[in-house]
């Protein structure tokens, strides 16, 4: 019951992807290239779906718990620091250079393009690396209210 | 602009919040797909099966998009093979190190008011960017 919803939230999230133009990487590139013809649609993709969250978020956390879990899990790390910002300069080389980030590229694997699956294949590659590199398993803090996730996403 | 371009993006956008919203509204989980896809090429017990089953959605998702909406997926991409790969290892490899990509941190991190979301999200986008314009305008679209 509980793996049919969440397939069903991943199949809608795919279609959300889709249809706001998130699996083009030409979107994505021609957003991301402010000196040339700049397509600022993805600003709207973003918002609408911040906004989106933040609402259904809200309404949620009201609840004691989810509805098919015990605790809802939140990311608990506070305050800005270098692992977030060099991450994310990581990231954002890489999706500059190829146009995909994480659910974009999935999705785009039914195409069976062998660029996409050499795209994903590296993907997985470069987190398996990172976790090997970084070394897995930091012990969580335990606190009362929401456990904490380890990570923000 | 259009009418359909600015009505697609604000409907998909729409979808990818709700969608993160159930999800949290259901399990109690964050939509991060980087988090999500780390579980599961990790072999993480206890976390593996949701995520197993959200990745599976996610396919289905494109699948449907293929059938019903087939112009939003590429046909070819823009980049070559070699680049596409160096991207890859860089999403993923940088996705974990700032604990998460454009979906945990971008919509869910936003969503929440998070400063270390909003801080990775212009960080992010900022450095994409200026990959974009070299890779663009100084190299000339050669890589």
């Amino acid at each position: 019951m509980g793996l049919i919803a969440v397939f069903l939230i991943g199949a809608l999230f795919a279609l959300g992807l889709g249809a706001g133009g998130m699996t083009l990487p030409g979107k994505i590139l021609a957003f991301l290239d402010v000196a040339g013809a700049w397509d600022p649609s993805l600003v709207l993709v973003l918002g609408s779906a911040v906004v989106t969250y933040g609402i259904v978020y809200r309404l949620s956390l009201r609840r004691p718990r989810p509805l098919l879990a015990k605790s809802f899990v939140l990311p608990g790390q506070t305050g800005v620091d270098r692992r977030l910002v060099a991450g994310a300069v990581v990231f954002g080389i890489g999706w500059g250079l190829g146009g995909f980030c994480p659910g974009p590229a999935i999705v785009a694997l039914v195409t069976a393009q062998p660029a996409v699956l050499a795209f994903v294949a590296a993907m997985a590659a470069g987190m398996l690396l990172h976790d090997r590199l970084a070394g897995m398993g930091r012990a969580p803090a335990t606190r009362s209210g929401p456990v904490p996730a380890s990570a923000d996403g | 602009m259009t009418v359909s371009s600015i009505l697609w993006p604000l409907a998909g956008g729409t979808l990818i919040g709700l969608s993160a919203g159930l999800l949290l509204l259901v399990t109690g989980k964050i939509a991060g797909i980087s988090g999500i896809l780390d579980g599961v090429v990790n072999l993480r017990a206890g976390h593996w099966s949701w995520r197993a089953a959200f990745l599976a959605g996610l396919l289905a998702g494109g699948a449907l998009l293929w059938a019903v909406l087939p112009h939003a997926l590429p046909t070819a991409l823009e980049r070559p093979l070699p680049t596409m790969i160096v991207a890859g290892l860089l999403v993923g490899a940088g996705s974990r190190l700032g604990s998460g990509c454009t979906s945990g941190h971008g919509v869910c991190g936003m969503g929440r008011l998070s400063a270390r979301s909003m801080v990775s999200v212009a960080a992010f986008t900022l450095t994409a960017a200026v990959t974009v314009y070299f890779a663009r305008h100084v190299f000339g679209g050669s890589f």
